[in-house]
Protein backbone atom coordinates (compact mmCIF):
# COMPACT_ATOMS: atom_id res chain seq x y z
CA UNK A 1 0.00 0.00 0.00
CA UNK A 2 2.60 2.35 1.35
CA UNK A 3 4.56 1.98 -1.61
CA UNK A 4 2.11 2.63 -4.14
CA UNK A 5 1.46 5.34 -2.64
CA UNK A 6 5.04 6.35 -2.90
CA UNK A 7 5.02 5.63 -6.39
CA UNK A 8 1.88 7.66 -7.45
CA UNK A 9 3.29 10.83 -5.79
CA UNK A 10 6.15 10.08 -7.79
CA UNK A 11 4.42 9.71 -10.87
CA UNK A 12 2.13 12.60 -10.41
CA UNK A 13 4.37 14.85 -9.10
CA UNK A 14 4.61 17.26 -11.93
CA UNK A 15 1.07 17.58 -11.65
CA UNK A 16 1.11 17.96 -8.31
CA UNK A 17 3.32 20.47 -8.54
CA UNK A 18 1.78 22.48 -10.57
CA UNK A 19 -1.11 22.43 -8.35
CA UNK A 20 0.76 24.48 -5.94
CA UNK A 21 -0.66 27.71 -5.90
CA UNK A 22 -4.22 27.10 -6.32
CA UNK A 23 -4.45 24.95 -3.52
CA UNK A 24 -2.01 28.20 -1.99
CA UNK A 25 -4.63 30.41 -2.83
CA UNK A 26 -7.36 27.93 -1.43
CA UNK A 27 -5.99 28.19 1.51
CA UNK A 28 -5.11 31.61 2.17
CA UNK A 29 -8.25 33.44 0.52
CA UNK A 30 -11.02 30.85 1.27
CA UNK A 31 -10.14 28.34 4.14
CA UNK A 32 -8.38 31.14 6.18
CA UNK A 33 -11.73 33.39 6.56
CA UNK A 34 -13.70 30.38 7.41
CA UNK A 35 -11.38 29.92 10.63
CA UNK A 36 -11.39 33.45 10.93
CA UNK A 37 -15.12 33.09 11.78
CA UNK A 38 -14.12 32.24 15.08
CA UNK A 39 -13.74 35.82 15.94
CA UNK A 40 -17.58 35.74 16.10
CA UNK A 41 -16.96 33.80 19.53
CA UNK A 42 -14.57 36.63 20.58
CA UNK A 43 -14.63 40.27 21.76
CA UNK A 44 -12.30 40.98 18.99
CA UNK A 45 -10.13 43.94 19.14
CA UNK A 46 -7.76 45.06 16.35
CA UNK A 47 -4.70 46.31 18.65
CA UNK A 48 -5.30 43.18 21.24
CA UNK A 49 -5.20 40.73 18.33
CA UNK A 50 -6.70 37.35 17.58
CA UNK A 51 -4.91 35.45 20.74
CA UNK A 52 -4.98 38.24 23.47
CA UNK A 53 -8.67 38.99 22.71
CA UNK A 54 -11.45 37.71 25.27
CA UNK A 55 -13.58 34.26 24.47
CA UNK A 56 -17.03 35.47 25.19
CA UNK A 57 -18.43 32.49 23.54
CA UNK A 58 -22.30 32.98 21.80
CA UNK A 59 -22.18 36.56 23.54
CA UNK A 60 -22.53 38.45 19.83
CA UNK A 61 -25.16 35.95 18.72
CA UNK A 62 -27.72 36.43 21.49
CA UNK A 63 -27.12 40.42 20.48
CA UNK A 64 -27.89 40.14 16.84
CA UNK A 65 -31.13 37.87 17.79
CA UNK A 66 -31.99 40.29 20.37
CA UNK A 67 -31.40 43.33 18.40
CA UNK A 68 -34.55 45.18 16.59
CA UNK A 69 -32.52 45.85 13.39
CA UNK A 70 -32.28 42.25 12.73
CA UNK A 71 -35.55 40.59 11.93
CA UNK A 72 -35.59 43.97 9.77
CA UNK A 73 -32.59 43.23 7.68
CA UNK A 74 -32.79 39.76 7.86
CA UNK A 75 -36.33 40.37 6.18
CA UNK A 76 -35.06 42.63 3.77
CA UNK A 77 -32.85 40.04 2.43
CA UNK A 78 -34.98 37.05 1.66
CA UNK A 79 -38.07 39.96 0.30
CA UNK A 80 -35.19 41.20 -2.01
CA UNK A 81 -33.86 37.47 -2.79
CA UNK A 82 -37.50 36.21 -3.26
CA UNK A 83 -38.70 39.13 -5.40
CA UNK A 84 -35.62 38.87 -7.85
CA UNK A 85 -36.57 34.86 -7.76
CA UNK A 86 -39.60 35.34 -8.79
CA UNK A 87 -39.29 38.55 -11.09
CA UNK A 88 -35.62 37.80 -13.07
CA UNK A 89 -36.59 33.70 -13.76
CA UNK A 90 -39.28 33.61 -15.79
CA UNK A 91 -38.72 37.02 -17.44
CA UNK A 92 -35.28 35.52 -19.69
CA UNK A 93 -37.65 32.77 -20.54
CA UNK A 94 -40.40 34.77 -21.99
CA UNK A 95 -37.62 36.85 -23.78
CA UNK A 96 -36.13 33.73 -25.15
CA UNK A 97 -39.60 32.13 -26.35
CA UNK A 98 -40.00 36.28 -27.87
CA UNK A 99 -36.56 35.94 -29.76
CA UNK A 100 -37.62 32.22 -30.73
CA UNK A 101 -40.66 33.14 -32.36
CA UNK A 102 -39.19 35.93 -34.03
CA UNK A 103 -39.03 35.07 -38.37
CA UNK A 104 -37.12 38.18 -39.44
CA UNK A 105 -33.86 37.00 -38.43
CA UNK A 106 -31.67 40.11 -39.00
CA UNK A 107 -33.86 41.51 -36.45
CA UNK A 108 -33.88 39.13 -33.76
CA UNK A 109 -29.45 39.21 -34.10
CA UNK A 110 -29.83 43.12 -33.48
CA UNK A 111 -32.33 42.50 -30.47
CA UNK A 112 -30.08 40.35 -28.70
CA UNK A 113 -26.70 41.31 -29.32
CA UNK A 114 -28.39 45.10 -27.78
CA UNK A 115 -29.67 43.10 -24.82
CA UNK A 116 -27.04 41.23 -23.91
CA UNK A 117 -24.87 44.94 -23.67
CA UNK A 118 -26.41 45.28 -20.38
CA UNK A 119 -24.85 42.48 -18.43
CA UNK A 120 -21.54 43.91 -18.93
CA UNK A 121 -21.80 46.95 -17.05
CA UNK A 122 -20.29 47.07 -13.55
CA UNK A 123 -22.62 47.40 -10.66
CA UNK A 124 -21.16 51.45 -10.03
CA UNK A 125 -21.84 52.89 -13.89
CA UNK A 126 -25.40 50.84 -12.96
CA UNK A 127 -26.45 52.75 -10.42
CA UNK A 128 -24.65 55.67 -11.21
CA UNK A 129 -27.24 55.65 -14.59
CA UNK A 130 -30.16 54.85 -12.21
CA UNK A 131 -29.61 57.69 -9.37
CA UNK A 132 -29.45 60.14 -12.48
CA UNK A 133 -32.30 59.07 -14.25
CA UNK A 134 -34.45 59.10 -11.20
CA UNK A 135 -33.24 62.28 -10.00
CA UNK A 136 -36.31 64.19 -8.84
CA UNK A 137 -34.89 67.53 -10.35
CA UNK A 138 -33.02 66.60 -13.59
CA UNK A 139 -33.66 63.22 -13.91
CA UNK A 140 -35.37 62.51 -17.39
CA UNK A 141 -38.13 59.90 -15.89
CA UNK A 142 -38.96 62.23 -13.37
CA UNK A 143 -38.96 65.08 -16.30
CA UNK A 144 -41.56 62.68 -17.99
CA UNK A 145 -43.91 62.34 -15.08
CA UNK A 146 -43.91 66.02 -14.53
CA UNK A 147 -44.59 66.41 -18.41
CA UNK A 148 -47.65 64.06 -17.49
CA UNK A 149 -48.30 66.39 -15.10
CA UNK A 150 -47.76 64.81 -12.01
CA UNK A 151 -45.94 65.60 -9.11
CA UNK A 152 -41.71 64.68 -9.45
CA UNK A 153 -41.11 61.57 -7.50
CA UNK A 154 -37.96 61.22 -4.89
CA UNK A 155 -37.54 57.19 -6.00
CA UNK A 156 -33.97 57.13 -4.03
CA UNK A 157 -35.48 58.64 -1.18
CA UNK A 158 -38.48 56.88 -0.22
CA UNK A 159 -38.19 53.45 1.32
CA UNK A 160 -41.05 52.13 -0.96
CA UNK A 161 -39.40 52.18 -4.22
CA UNK A 162 -35.99 50.65 -3.05
CA UNK A 163 -37.56 47.36 -4.27
CA UNK A 164 -39.26 47.96 -7.61
CA UNK A 165 -35.73 50.15 -8.75
CA UNK A 166 -33.62 47.00 -7.49
CA UNK A 167 -35.29 44.22 -9.23
CA UNK A 168 -35.87 46.53 -12.28
CA UNK A 169 -32.84 47.44 -13.16
CA UNK A 170 -32.04 43.82 -12.02
CA UNK A 171 -33.65 43.09 -14.79
CA UNK A 172 -32.95 45.26 -17.38
CA UNK A 173 -29.21 44.25 -16.54
CA UNK A 174 -29.57 40.86 -16.72
CA UNK A 175 -32.67 39.68 -19.13
CA UNK A 176 -30.88 39.51 -22.59
CA UNK A 177 -28.00 37.82 -21.24
CA UNK A 178 -30.22 35.04 -19.69
CA UNK A 179 -31.80 34.20 -22.75
CA UNK A 180 -28.24 32.63 -24.32
CA UNK A 181 -29.35 29.30 -22.13
CA UNK A 182 -32.80 28.84 -23.48
CA UNK A 183 -31.71 29.82 -26.73
CA UNK A 184 -29.54 27.09 -27.14
CA UNK A 185 -32.43 24.87 -25.81
CA UNK A 186 -34.44 26.05 -28.27
CA UNK A 187 -32.18 25.61 -31.13
CA UNK A 188 -31.68 21.68 -30.72
CA UNK A 189 -35.31 21.49 -30.76
CA UNK A 190 -35.93 18.95 -33.52
CA UNK A 191 -38.02 20.61 -36.17
CA UNK A 192 -40.23 17.48 -36.95
CA UNK A 193 -41.95 17.68 -33.64
CA UNK A 194 -43.35 21.21 -35.08
CA UNK A 195 -44.21 19.90 -38.45
CA UNK A 196 -45.70 16.85 -36.51
CA UNK A 197 -47.63 19.18 -34.35
CA UNK A 198 -48.92 21.28 -37.17
CA UNK A 199 -50.35 17.94 -39.03
CA UNK A 200 -52.24 16.97 -35.73
CA UNK A 201 -53.83 20.93 -36.18
CA UNK A 202 -51.82 22.64 -33.60
CA UNK A 203 -51.54 26.75 -34.05
CA UNK A 204 -48.93 28.77 -33.28
CA UNK A 205 -49.76 29.04 -29.55
CA UNK A 206 -50.28 24.96 -29.43
CA UNK A 207 -46.79 24.47 -30.91
CA UNK A 208 -45.36 26.78 -28.09
CA UNK A 209 -47.32 24.81 -25.04
CA UNK A 210 -46.25 21.76 -26.30
CA UNK A 211 -43.23 22.32 -28.05
CA UNK A 212 -40.90 24.55 -27.31
CA UNK A 213 -41.94 24.37 -23.38
CA UNK A 214 -41.18 21.35 -22.73
CA UNK A 215 -37.94 21.38 -25.24
CA UNK A 216 -36.70 24.04 -22.45
CA UNK A 217 -37.60 22.51 -19.50
CA UNK A 218 -34.24 21.02 -18.36
CA UNK A 219 -32.53 24.25 -18.86
CA UNK A 220 -35.28 25.64 -16.49
CA UNK A 221 -34.76 23.39 -13.69
CA UNK A 222 -30.89 24.03 -13.89
CA UNK A 223 -31.24 27.98 -14.43
CA UNK A 224 -34.18 27.43 -10.79
CA UNK A 225 -31.67 25.35 -8.58
CA UNK A 226 -29.13 27.87 -9.50
CA UNK A 227 -31.07 31.01 -8.44
CA UNK A 228 -32.59 29.36 -5.71
CA UNK A 229 -29.41 28.44 -4.21
CA UNK A 230 -28.26 32.05 -4.77
CA UNK A 231 -31.23 33.70 -3.08
CA UNK A 232 -29.15 35.14 -0.15
CA UNK A 233 -26.41 36.10 -2.19
CA UNK A 234 -27.71 39.38 -3.38
CA UNK A 235 -25.40 41.95 -4.73
CA UNK A 236 -23.82 44.11 -1.80
CA UNK A 237 -23.21 46.64 -4.41
CA UNK A 238 -26.12 47.71 -6.13
CA UNK A 239 -28.33 47.86 -2.22
CA UNK A 240 -24.92 49.44 -1.06
CA UNK A 241 -24.98 52.38 -3.71
CA UNK A 242 -28.49 52.80 -4.12
CA UNK A 243 -29.59 52.58 -0.47
CA UNK A 244 -29.31 55.43 1.67
CA UNK A 245 -30.11 56.31 5.11
CA UNK A 246 -33.66 57.37 4.31
CA UNK A 247 -34.56 53.93 2.85
CA UNK A 248 -32.82 51.15 5.42
CA UNK A 249 -36.10 50.17 6.35
CA UNK A 250 -36.23 48.31 3.17
CA UNK A 251 -32.63 48.90 1.68
CA UNK A 252 -30.32 47.47 4.60
CA UNK A 253 -29.64 43.42 4.10
CA UNK A 254 -27.07 41.67 5.48
CA UNK A 255 -23.81 42.28 3.69
CA UNK A 256 -24.69 46.09 3.57
CA UNK A 257 -25.44 45.94 7.36
CA UNK A 258 -22.24 43.76 7.96
CA UNK A 259 -20.22 46.30 6.14
CA UNK A 260 -21.75 49.49 8.20
CA UNK A 261 -21.50 47.71 11.38
CA UNK A 262 -17.99 45.97 10.96
CA UNK A 263 -16.26 47.66 9.01
CA UNK A 264 -17.02 51.30 9.07
CA UNK A 265 -17.97 50.74 12.35
CA UNK A 266 -15.49 48.43 14.05
CA UNK A 267 -17.67 45.66 15.48
CA UNK A 268 -15.84 42.90 13.74
CA UNK A 269 -16.96 40.26 16.39
CA UNK A 270 -20.49 41.18 16.19
CA UNK A 271 -20.72 41.21 12.53
CA UNK A 272 -18.83 38.28 11.73
CA UNK A 273 -21.34 36.42 13.87
CA UNK A 274 -24.36 37.99 11.77
CA UNK A 275 -21.81 36.87 8.80
CA UNK A 276 -22.18 33.08 10.20
CA UNK A 277 -25.35 32.71 10.81
CA UNK A 278 -26.14 33.99 6.99
CA UNK A 279 -23.33 31.58 5.49
CA UNK A 280 -24.86 28.43 7.39
CA UNK A 281 -28.67 29.59 6.33
CA UNK A 282 -27.00 30.17 2.46
CA UNK A 283 -25.01 26.95 2.87
CA UNK A 284 -28.37 25.08 3.85
CA UNK A 285 -29.99 26.52 1.04
CA UNK A 286 -27.71 25.77 -1.81
CA UNK A 287 -26.95 21.90 -0.77
CA UNK A 288 -30.71 21.04 -0.14
CA UNK A 289 -31.49 22.63 -4.07
CA UNK A 290 -28.50 21.01 -5.23
CA UNK A 291 -29.99 17.75 -3.78
CA UNK A 292 -33.38 18.04 -4.59
CA UNK A 293 -32.20 18.46 -8.46
CA UNK A 294 -30.09 15.06 -7.93
CA UNK A 295 -33.42 13.68 -7.21
CA UNK A 296 -35.71 15.52 -9.34
CA UNK A 297 -34.10 15.66 -12.80
CA UNK A 298 -30.50 13.75 -12.85
CA UNK A 299 -28.82 17.11 -12.73
CA UNK A 300 -26.91 18.60 -10.10
CA UNK A 301 -24.42 21.01 -10.66
CA UNK A 302 -21.79 18.85 -8.90
CA UNK B 1 -43.73 29.38 -56.01
CA UNK B 2 -42.74 31.34 -52.99
CA UNK B 3 -45.19 30.84 -50.27
CA UNK B 4 -46.28 33.73 -48.59
CA UNK B 5 -46.63 33.16 -44.56
CA UNK B 6 -49.13 35.16 -43.43
CA UNK B 7 -48.06 37.70 -40.49
CA UNK B 8 -50.37 37.26 -37.70
CA UNK B 9 -51.35 39.85 -34.52
CA UNK B 10 -48.86 37.84 -32.47
CA UNK B 11 -45.86 38.59 -35.02
CA UNK B 12 -46.80 42.41 -35.16
CA UNK B 13 -46.77 42.39 -31.33
CA UNK B 14 -43.79 40.37 -30.94
CA UNK B 15 -41.71 43.03 -33.11
CA UNK B 16 -43.27 45.70 -31.03
CA UNK B 17 -42.23 44.22 -27.73
CA UNK B 18 -38.66 43.51 -28.94
CA UNK B 19 -38.15 46.83 -30.38
CA UNK B 20 -38.97 47.93 -26.69
CA UNK B 21 -36.39 45.22 -25.56
CA UNK B 22 -34.17 47.30 -27.61
CA UNK B 23 -35.15 50.57 -26.72
CA UNK B 24 -34.95 49.67 -23.33
CA UNK B 25 -31.56 48.67 -23.30
CA UNK B 26 -30.12 51.31 -25.67
CA UNK B 27 -32.42 54.45 -24.19
CA UNK B 28 -29.87 55.08 -20.86
CA UNK B 29 -26.39 55.19 -23.01
CA UNK B 30 -28.40 57.16 -25.90
CA UNK B 31 -29.69 59.49 -22.96
CA UNK B 32 -26.13 59.57 -21.35
CA UNK B 33 -24.28 60.88 -24.45
CA UNK B 34 -26.83 63.73 -25.05
CA UNK B 35 -26.92 64.95 -22.23
CA UNK B 36 -22.91 65.04 -22.08
CA UNK B 37 -22.91 66.92 -24.95
CA UNK B 38 -25.47 69.18 -24.65
CA UNK B 39 -24.65 72.66 -24.09
CA UNK B 40 -25.77 74.12 -20.50
CA UNK B 41 -29.16 76.15 -21.61
CA UNK B 42 -30.61 73.25 -23.03
CA UNK B 43 -29.63 70.55 -19.80
CA UNK B 44 -31.10 73.24 -16.97
CA UNK B 45 -34.49 73.15 -18.84
CA UNK B 46 -34.21 69.39 -19.16
CA UNK B 47 -34.89 69.49 -22.92
CA UNK B 48 -32.52 67.19 -23.60
CA UNK B 49 -34.04 63.46 -24.45
CA UNK B 50 -32.22 61.44 -27.13
CA UNK B 51 -30.41 64.25 -29.13
CA UNK B 52 -27.58 66.40 -28.24
CA UNK B 53 -28.95 69.98 -28.10
CA UNK B 54 -26.54 72.60 -29.14
CA UNK B 55 -23.53 70.44 -29.23
CA UNK B 56 -20.91 71.04 -27.23
CA UNK B 57 -17.65 69.40 -25.53
CA UNK B 58 -16.91 71.34 -22.69
CA UNK B 59 -18.00 68.15 -20.12
CA UNK B 60 -16.35 66.00 -21.91
CA UNK B 61 -13.15 67.85 -21.87
CA UNK B 62 -13.75 68.92 -18.45
CA UNK B 63 -14.24 65.10 -17.08
CA UNK B 64 -11.15 63.67 -19.34
CA UNK B 65 -9.46 66.57 -17.02
CA UNK B 66 -10.24 65.16 -14.19
CA UNK B 67 -6.50 64.36 -12.81
CA UNK B 68 -8.70 60.95 -10.83
CA UNK B 69 -10.10 60.12 -13.35
CA UNK B 70 -7.29 59.28 -15.21
CA UNK B 71 -5.70 57.67 -11.90
CA UNK B 72 -8.26 55.15 -11.93
CA UNK B 73 -7.79 54.22 -15.50
CA UNK B 74 -4.30 53.73 -14.89
CA UNK B 75 -5.11 52.05 -12.23
CA UNK B 76 -7.45 49.60 -13.78
CA UNK B 77 -5.68 48.96 -16.98
CA UNK B 78 -2.96 47.91 -14.18
CA UNK B 79 -5.00 45.63 -12.31
CA UNK B 80 -6.81 44.08 -15.31
CA UNK B 81 -3.81 43.13 -16.93
CA UNK B 82 -1.33 41.97 -13.87
CA UNK B 83 -4.76 40.15 -12.58
CA UNK B 84 -5.95 38.56 -15.81
CA UNK B 85 -2.39 37.34 -15.93
CA UNK B 86 -2.59 35.45 -12.23
CA UNK B 87 -5.89 34.31 -12.36
CA UNK B 88 -5.32 33.00 -15.82
CA UNK B 89 -1.66 31.37 -14.85
CA UNK B 90 -2.96 29.48 -11.85
CA UNK B 91 -6.43 28.66 -13.23
CA UNK B 92 -4.50 27.14 -16.03
CA UNK B 93 -2.19 24.99 -13.98
CA UNK B 94 -4.75 23.98 -11.43
CA UNK B 95 -7.50 22.71 -14.01
CA UNK B 96 -4.71 20.74 -16.32
CA UNK B 97 -3.58 19.07 -13.05
CA UNK B 98 -7.01 18.43 -12.00
CA UNK B 99 -7.83 17.23 -15.13
CA UNK B 100 -5.33 14.36 -14.98
CA UNK B 101 -7.97 10.70 -13.75
CA UNK B 102 -6.63 9.05 -10.59
CA UNK B 103 -4.03 12.09 -9.66
CA UNK B 104 -3.11 11.43 -6.08
CA UNK B 105 -5.84 13.03 -3.52
CA UNK B 106 -7.56 14.51 -6.91
CA UNK B 107 -10.75 13.40 -5.87
CA UNK B 108 -10.71 15.01 -2.18
CA UNK B 109 -9.04 18.25 -3.57
CA UNK B 110 -11.23 18.88 -6.18
CA UNK B 111 -14.23 18.37 -3.00
CA UNK B 112 -12.73 20.83 -0.94
CA UNK B 113 -12.71 23.34 -4.16
CA UNK B 114 -16.11 22.79 -4.74
CA UNK B 115 -17.22 23.26 -0.79
CA UNK B 116 -16.16 27.09 -1.25
CA UNK B 117 -18.77 27.63 -3.66
CA UNK B 118 -21.31 26.59 -0.55
CA UNK B 119 -19.95 28.15 2.09
CA UNK B 120 -17.54 31.07 2.40
CA UNK B 121 -16.36 32.92 5.51
CA UNK B 122 -17.76 36.40 4.99
CA UNK B 123 -16.64 39.46 4.54
CA UNK B 124 -15.04 40.18 8.47
CA UNK B 125 -13.41 37.36 8.71
CA UNK B 126 -12.24 37.43 4.78
CA UNK B 127 -11.15 41.16 5.51
CA UNK B 128 -8.89 40.25 8.82
CA UNK B 129 -7.16 37.82 6.90
CA UNK B 130 -6.63 39.89 3.94
CA UNK B 131 -5.05 42.86 6.25
CA UNK B 132 -3.40 40.30 8.19
CA UNK B 133 -1.16 39.42 5.12
CA UNK B 134 -0.48 42.79 5.12
CA UNK B 135 -2.31 43.22 2.01
CA UNK B 136 -4.33 45.89 2.72
CA UNK B 137 -3.82 48.89 0.56
CA UNK B 138 -1.08 47.37 -1.77
CA UNK B 139 -1.62 46.25 -5.35
CA UNK B 140 -2.08 43.31 -4.50
CA UNK B 141 -5.42 43.42 -2.49
CA UNK B 142 -6.77 43.80 -6.00
CA UNK B 143 -5.38 40.91 -7.31
CA UNK B 144 -4.77 38.08 -5.27
CA UNK B 145 -7.93 37.70 -2.82
CA UNK B 146 -10.75 37.43 -5.63
CA UNK B 147 -7.85 35.85 -8.16
CA UNK B 148 -9.28 32.23 -8.70
CA UNK B 149 -13.48 31.75 -9.77
CA UNK B 150 -14.24 28.53 -9.02
CA UNK B 151 -16.68 27.92 -11.83
CA UNK B 152 -14.37 29.13 -14.29
CA UNK B 153 -12.08 26.46 -12.79
CA UNK B 154 -14.46 23.63 -13.07
CA UNK B 155 -15.04 25.18 -16.14
CA UNK B 156 -11.60 24.71 -17.53
CA UNK B 157 -11.18 21.17 -15.90
CA UNK B 158 -14.07 20.41 -17.64
CA UNK B 159 -12.82 21.07 -20.81
CA UNK B 160 -9.25 19.53 -20.42
CA UNK B 161 -10.73 16.54 -19.23
CA UNK B 162 -12.89 16.34 -22.70
CA UNK B 163 -9.44 16.89 -24.76
CA UNK B 164 -8.91 12.34 -26.32
CA UNK B 165 -7.04 10.82 -24.58
CA UNK B 166 -5.48 9.44 -28.26
CA UNK B 167 -3.97 13.21 -28.58
CA UNK B 168 -2.18 13.13 -25.34
CA UNK B 169 -0.67 9.82 -25.59
CA UNK B 170 0.79 10.40 -29.33
CA UNK B 171 2.34 13.36 -27.92
CA UNK B 172 4.15 11.37 -24.94
CA UNK B 173 5.19 8.80 -27.59
CA UNK B 174 6.93 11.42 -29.61
CA UNK B 175 8.72 12.19 -25.73
CA UNK B 176 6.70 15.07 -24.51
CA UNK B 177 7.15 15.95 -20.83
CA UNK B 178 4.25 16.66 -18.39
CA UNK B 179 4.60 20.23 -18.90
CA UNK B 180 5.46 20.53 -22.65
CA UNK B 181 2.40 18.39 -23.07
CA UNK B 182 0.62 21.45 -21.39
CA UNK B 183 2.36 23.88 -23.66
CA UNK B 184 1.94 22.51 -26.72
CA UNK B 185 -0.93 20.42 -26.86
CA UNK B 186 -3.37 20.78 -24.60
CA UNK B 187 -3.42 25.05 -24.75
CA UNK B 188 -3.38 25.37 -28.49
CA UNK B 189 -6.30 22.84 -28.33
CA UNK B 190 -7.93 24.67 -25.89
CA UNK B 191 -7.44 27.93 -27.33
CA UNK B 192 -11.40 29.30 -27.26
CA UNK B 193 -12.35 28.25 -23.89
CA UNK B 194 -8.58 30.04 -22.37
CA UNK B 195 -9.87 32.99 -24.58
CA UNK B 196 -13.56 33.11 -22.63
CA UNK B 197 -12.50 32.50 -19.51
CA UNK B 198 -9.70 35.28 -19.62
CA UNK B 199 -12.16 37.47 -21.13
CA UNK B 200 -14.58 36.59 -17.95
CA UNK B 201 -11.68 37.49 -15.58
CA UNK B 202 -10.77 40.50 -17.24
CA UNK B 203 -14.59 41.80 -17.24
CA UNK B 204 -14.86 40.84 -13.34
CA UNK B 205 -11.66 42.84 -12.46
CA UNK B 206 -12.74 45.82 -14.65
CA UNK B 207 -15.74 45.92 -12.80
CA UNK B 208 -14.75 45.08 -8.91
CA UNK B 209 -16.24 47.69 -7.34
CA UNK B 210 -16.32 46.14 -3.18
CA UNK B 211 -13.02 44.88 -2.98
CA UNK B 212 -11.40 48.08 -3.62
CA UNK B 213 -14.34 49.80 -1.35
CA UNK B 214 -13.34 46.89 1.41
CA UNK B 215 -9.46 46.72 0.93
CA UNK B 216 -8.33 50.27 -0.05
CA UNK B 217 -8.06 53.82 1.37
CA UNK B 218 -5.05 55.06 -0.61
CA UNK B 219 -6.64 57.21 -3.01
CA UNK B 220 -3.65 56.76 -5.59
CA UNK B 221 -4.63 53.00 -5.89
CA UNK B 222 -8.46 53.54 -6.33
CA UNK B 223 -9.50 51.82 -9.59
CA UNK B 224 -11.87 53.38 -11.61
CA UNK B 225 -15.02 52.14 -10.37
CA UNK B 226 -14.68 53.39 -6.96
CA UNK B 227 -13.62 56.97 -8.59
CA UNK B 228 -16.47 56.80 -10.49
CA UNK B 229 -18.87 56.06 -7.56
CA UNK B 230 -16.98 58.81 -5.72
CA UNK B 231 -17.33 61.19 -8.38
CA UNK B 232 -21.07 60.22 -9.04
CA UNK B 233 -23.05 59.07 -6.53
CA UNK B 234 -20.93 60.70 -3.49
CA UNK B 235 -21.12 63.80 -5.36
CA UNK B 236 -17.25 64.70 -5.22
CA UNK B 237 -17.94 65.89 -8.95
CA UNK B 238 -18.88 68.87 -7.82
CA UNK B 239 -15.64 70.39 -6.90
CA UNK B 240 -14.91 70.35 -10.74
CA UNK B 241 -17.16 72.64 -11.72
CA UNK B 242 -15.35 75.22 -9.82
CA UNK B 243 -12.64 74.88 -11.52
CA UNK B 244 -14.38 74.82 -14.97
CA UNK B 245 -16.36 78.12 -14.70
CA UNK B 246 -12.66 79.83 -13.53
CA UNK B 247 -11.61 78.83 -16.75
CA UNK B 248 -14.80 80.36 -18.35
CA UNK B 249 -16.05 77.43 -19.72
CA UNK B 250 -20.08 76.45 -19.08
CA UNK B 251 -20.68 72.84 -17.82
CA UNK B 252 -23.52 72.15 -15.50
CA UNK B 253 -23.07 69.31 -12.92
CA UNK B 254 -25.81 66.68 -14.94
CA UNK B 255 -23.84 66.66 -18.18
CA UNK B 256 -20.29 66.56 -15.77
CA UNK B 257 -21.27 63.75 -14.39
CA UNK B 258 -22.98 61.71 -17.47
CA UNK B 259 -19.79 62.61 -19.39
CA UNK B 260 -17.72 60.30 -16.45
CA UNK B 261 -20.05 57.62 -15.93
CA UNK B 262 -19.22 57.07 -20.17
CA UNK B 263 -16.10 57.50 -19.76
CA UNK B 264 -16.33 54.59 -16.81
CA UNK B 265 -18.25 52.26 -19.34
CA UNK B 266 -16.98 53.69 -22.78
CA UNK B 267 -13.93 50.67 -22.78
CA UNK B 268 -16.27 47.85 -22.44
CA UNK B 269 -18.79 49.33 -25.03
CA UNK B 270 -16.10 49.88 -27.28
CA UNK B 271 -14.93 46.43 -27.46
CA UNK B 272 -18.38 44.58 -26.79
CA UNK B 273 -18.97 44.15 -30.53
CA UNK B 274 -15.70 42.11 -30.69
CA UNK B 275 -16.03 39.90 -27.77
CA UNK B 276 -19.54 39.53 -27.80
CA UNK B 277 -19.43 35.90 -29.29
CA UNK B 278 -16.95 34.62 -26.79
CA UNK B 279 -19.04 35.66 -23.93
CA UNK B 280 -22.40 33.64 -25.96
CA UNK B 281 -20.38 30.89 -25.85
CA UNK B 282 -18.80 31.40 -22.18
CA UNK B 283 -22.58 31.45 -20.88
CA UNK B 284 -22.93 28.02 -22.52
CA UNK B 285 -19.67 26.51 -21.43
CA UNK B 286 -20.48 27.84 -17.71
CA UNK B 287 -24.21 25.89 -17.89
CA UNK B 288 -22.40 22.82 -18.42
CA UNK B 289 -22.71 20.68 -15.54
CA UNK B 290 -18.81 20.52 -14.24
Amino acid sequence: MKSSIIKRFKRDRIYLLLLVPLLLYYALFRYAPMFGIAVSFLDYNLFKGFWASDWVGLKHYNMFINNPDAWNIIRNTLVLGGLKLLFLYPAPIILAILFHEMRWKKYRRFVQTVSYMPFFLSSVVVSSILIMLLSPSTGWINQLIVSLGFEPIYFLQQSEWFRPIYIGSDIWQHVGFGTIIYLAALSSIDPQLYEAAKIDGAGRWKQTLHVTLPGIVPAMVIVFILQIGGILELSFDKAFLLGNTATLETSDIISTYVYRIGILGGSFSYAAAIDLSMAVISFLFIYSANKVSRRVGETSLW
Amino acid sequence: MVKLKRIRLFDVVNFVLLAIVAFASLFPFVHMASVALSSPEYVIRNEVGLWPKGLQWDALTAAVGDERLWIGYRNTLLYVVLGTSISMLVTMLGAYSLSRRNLLLGQPIMMLIVFTIMFNGGMIPFYLVVKSYGLLDTIGAMVLPNAINTFNLIVMRTFFQGIPKEIEESGRIDGLSDIRLLTSIVIPLSKPVLMTIGLFYAVEIWNSFSAALLLLRNPDLYPLQLVIRNLVVVGQAGDVLETTSASGRRVVLESLKYALILLGCLPIIMVYPFIQKHFEQGALIGSVKG
